[in-house]
């Protein structure tokens, strides 16, 4: 990637759900090493944004444009895009029973590295590694062999992302509402393992709903997504402001419009 | 290439194992009446003991199939069969006995290399003994040096009769006699060969044992007999695998197989079945009509079926287990799918008689495209069966909303001291689970994969290493496109 060229760039992005439109055209450039925070109230897009950006099927863009890497993001697959290096935290993790967490990862960063033109893993290499970032999530090493999510709390299920985000090493992480279902132990632990990762080339998109995440993960840029369109960007004190004054202090922003 | 990346390849193929080997054929006419049991007999220089059973079955067969007596309890669907329309023996034509490979002929040797089956000994890795069947005769046996030297008998079923004449008649229709059913009765008619095993007392049979059944004239049915007797203390591990030529026309496959377990002695049975499954449009294929028991006939004993049935156009079988003696243990592991057109209507019966008893059934249904797929299975406790246990667990997936998955548990209790469990499922393959694995890089088709074999795992637990890849592989092919 040519330097000072954004990692990812949004441009008047509409996408509808079953034939509703949910995004109203939406801007945002995040550049690497930057961490950018989408806050907003229920039912504002967020979630189908970070969804529209994995290319989940069931999300229709219908007018604007992405690039990520510099590469046209609506012409890739999902695995494609995962292979680029965007990587999804889910909101609700789902369960693939028989499928033991160590294998479903080493299939996944090997697909990824085959892409990437990379030797593959096998086992012996992969699995010190993954036994490092868990215990940077401080997940115990019985979840190795237990089937990918299958009887795991809320909790273990979000942490369980964080150690699959710190192995596949993505260059931008979508955090879809990670601190949901969260206790404060666990919202630190999480929160450290992607600390962690932060550096120049990694960028991070972190949408929630509340401001409290963001005081562990210290966002650069937070932009405020109502009804389907950025109504407002700052630093990390517009957090704080919205912490303050609710969602319907950006209300009247909206109105203006 | 690791497994997955096999599995990819293999994903892209359609069925690969559909060609047709050009050899002479030494066959009867189609038809069946007295006349042919007794050419079959005669070509196959069998004793007066075969052919008399032999008739004795086909009267019974005849007097059924006078009535219509075929079985129509099963959940699925086919045109009558004319069961004189069809060819009972063809064999590859052969101008003496064969004294080693070397003599069989090339062009089924080259069969065998295709499917990548080991016949050459020295080709052999994993230490292996197969016995090939082409079409109606047994062609080959390897390692029969090494097993004699154990004391195994492994050989044709021809052989055993020719050879071991007090065996086969002491066994031969102990476990399924022929007036079973009405394709057991039709087998015990007509079968031409198939594969015997004898584990005399204390042998632990030292390598997996492997029958490979290739059906590849035309109008002919297969009809194999397999009879396996593990003698007390004895163990024996046994796998067969099977594939056929892509024709038009439905072909019949009526196999028996009979496992007898004496006190203390184990038998592992595993099958990979990949006929012809026929095509997308449910043209051509086997109908699959197979009688498959073991009986637990001493103390301590154990027989365990595991199946993956991937083909055939109509599957028909109930691998089941006679648990005759105390504290004896039948099992039953099965992964059934049907694709495009195909139907399956197959499970197992536990037949509790000994005191403390125990079975258990696992069984894993995957339905796509049109795929009817029907787990039947029975477990009957009887009145004498104290302490006796069953675990039963039926799971069924489903892939698209054309196919479908249906479930008959029987359950007959006579003892008020047994325990049974029985746990089943329905679930549909989910769209978040295969976004979920695309996510993470994994391209939709090995995710689908993926998600099967996880699915199977504990099935494919009970395969032998390198059926459990192989079996992976087959499920991998036989749902190329049906996951858009």
């Amino acid at each position: 990637m040519d330097k000072g060229m954004s990692l990812l760039e949004i441009k008047n992005l509409h996408a509808s759900v079953n034939g509703n439109e949910i995004l109203k055209g939406i801007d945002l450039t995040i550049n690497p090493g930057e961490v950018h925070s989408i806050m907003g109230p229920n039912g504002s897009g967020k979630s189908t944004l970070a969804g529209v950006l994995a290319r989940r099927e069931a999300y229709v863009v219908t007018q604007g444009q992405i690039m990520f890497n510099g590469k046209d993001l609506l012409e890739m697959p999902a695995e494609e895009v995962a292979c680029e290096g965007l990587f999804l935290a889910f909101q609700y993790p789902v369960e693939i029973p028989g499928i033991s967490n160590a294998y479903f990862l080493r299939t996944a960063l090997n697909a990824i590295r085959k892409y990437r033109g990379e030797e593959e893993l096998d086992a012996m290499d992969f699995l010190p590694l993954l036994r490092e970032k868990m215990r940077l999530l401080e997940m115990d090493e019985k979840f190795l062999n237990r089937a990918v999510n299958e009887g795991f709390s809320g909790g273990e299920k979000k942490r369980n992302e964080i150690v699959q985000m710190a192995v596949l090493e993505p260059r931008l992480g979508v955090l879809d509402e990670t601190d949901s279902g969260l206790d404060i132990d666990a919202l630190r632990i999480v929160a450290n393992g992607v600390n962690s990762m932060r550096n120049k080339g990694r960028s991070f998109l972190v949408v929630t709903h509340y401001q409290r995440l963001l005081n562990y993960i210290v966002p650069d840029f937070v932009h405020v997504l109502v009804n389907g369109r950025i109504v407002k960007s700052g630093g990390p004190e517009l957090a704080l402001e919205l912490e303050e004054k609710g969602y319907s202090w950006t209300e009247p922003e909206l109105a203006r419009r | 290439m690791s497994t997955t990346e096999q599995i990819q390849d293999l994903t892209k193929q359609e069925y690969k194992w559909g060609f047709i080997t050009s050899v002479e054929e030494d066959r009867l006419p189609p038809g069946l009446n007295e006349d042919v049991i007794r050419a079959i007999a005669q070509k196959k220089g069998e004793p007066e003991f075969m052919l008399e059973w032999r008739l004795k079955a086909y009267r019974y067969w005849a007097s059924l199939e006078q009535k219509h007596q075929e079985p129509k309890w099963a959940n699925v669907q086919f045109p009558p069969i004319d069961y004189q329309a069809l060819s009972y023996y063809s064999a590859p034509k052969q101008k003496k006995e064969l004294k080693s490979l070397e003599e069989v002929d090339p062009e089924i040797l080259a069969t065998y290399d295709k499917l990548g089956i080991p016949l050459h000994e020295q080709k052999l890795l994993a230490g292996v003994a197969v016995d090939a069947v082409f079409d109606s005769v047994s062609v080959a046996t390897t390692f029969k040096a090494k097993l004699a030297e154990a004391g195994v008998i492994f050989c044709s079923f021809s052989e055993a009769v020719k050879n071991h004449p007090d065996l086969v008649k002491k066994y031969l229709g102990s476990v399924v006699p022929y007036t079973d059913n009405f394709y057991a009765a039709l087998n015990s008619a007509v079968f031409s060969d198939g594969s015997f095993v004898y584990v005399p007392k204390g042998v632990r049979c030292p390598m997996e044992l492997s029958t490979y059944f290739r059906i590849n004239a035309q109008n002919t049915g297969q009809f194999e007999r397999t009879l396996i007797i593990a003698d007390e203390g004895a163990y024996v591990s046994y796998l067969e695998g099977c594939t056929a030529p892509v024709r038009d026309e439905n072909q019949l496959h009526a196999a028996v197989v009979e496992l007898i377990a004496h006190d203390n002695a184990t038998i592992k049975y595993s099958t990979v079945q990949n006929w012809y499954p026929g095509d997308k449009e449910g043209k051509g294929g086997i109908y699959n009509f197979v009688t498959k028991r073991g009986k637990c006939l001493g103390k301590n004993s154990k027989i365990s079926w595991t199946q993956v049935e991937t083909g055939s156009a109509i599957t028909w079988k109930y691998p089941s287990c006679i648990l005759q003696g105390e504290n004896s243990v039948g099992e039953f592991y099965s992964v059934a799918l049907t694709n495009n057109f195909q139907q399956a209507d197959t499970g197992t019966k536990m037949i509790h008689i000994g005191k403390n008893t125990k079975s258990t059934i696992v069984s894993k249904g995957i339905s796509a495209g049109h795929g009817q797929n029907t787990y039947r299975g029975q477990v009957k406790i009887l009145k004498g069966a104290q302490g006796a246990r069953n675990y039963t667990q039926c799971d069924s997936l489903l892939i698209g909303d054309k196919c479908g998955a249906h479930t008959f548990p029987y359950i007959e209790v006579r003892n008020a001291s047994a325990r049974m469990e029985h746990e089943a499922s329905t679930s549909k393959i989910g769209e978040d689970q295969i976004f979920y694995l695309q996510q993470r890089g994994i391209s939709k088709e090995e995710a689908v994969s993926m998600i099967i074999n996880g699915f199977c795992k504990t099935v494919f637990r009970e395969l032998p290493m390198e059926f459990a890849v192989e079996a992976q592989k087959l499920l991998s092919i036989s749902l190329e496109g049906s996951v858009g």
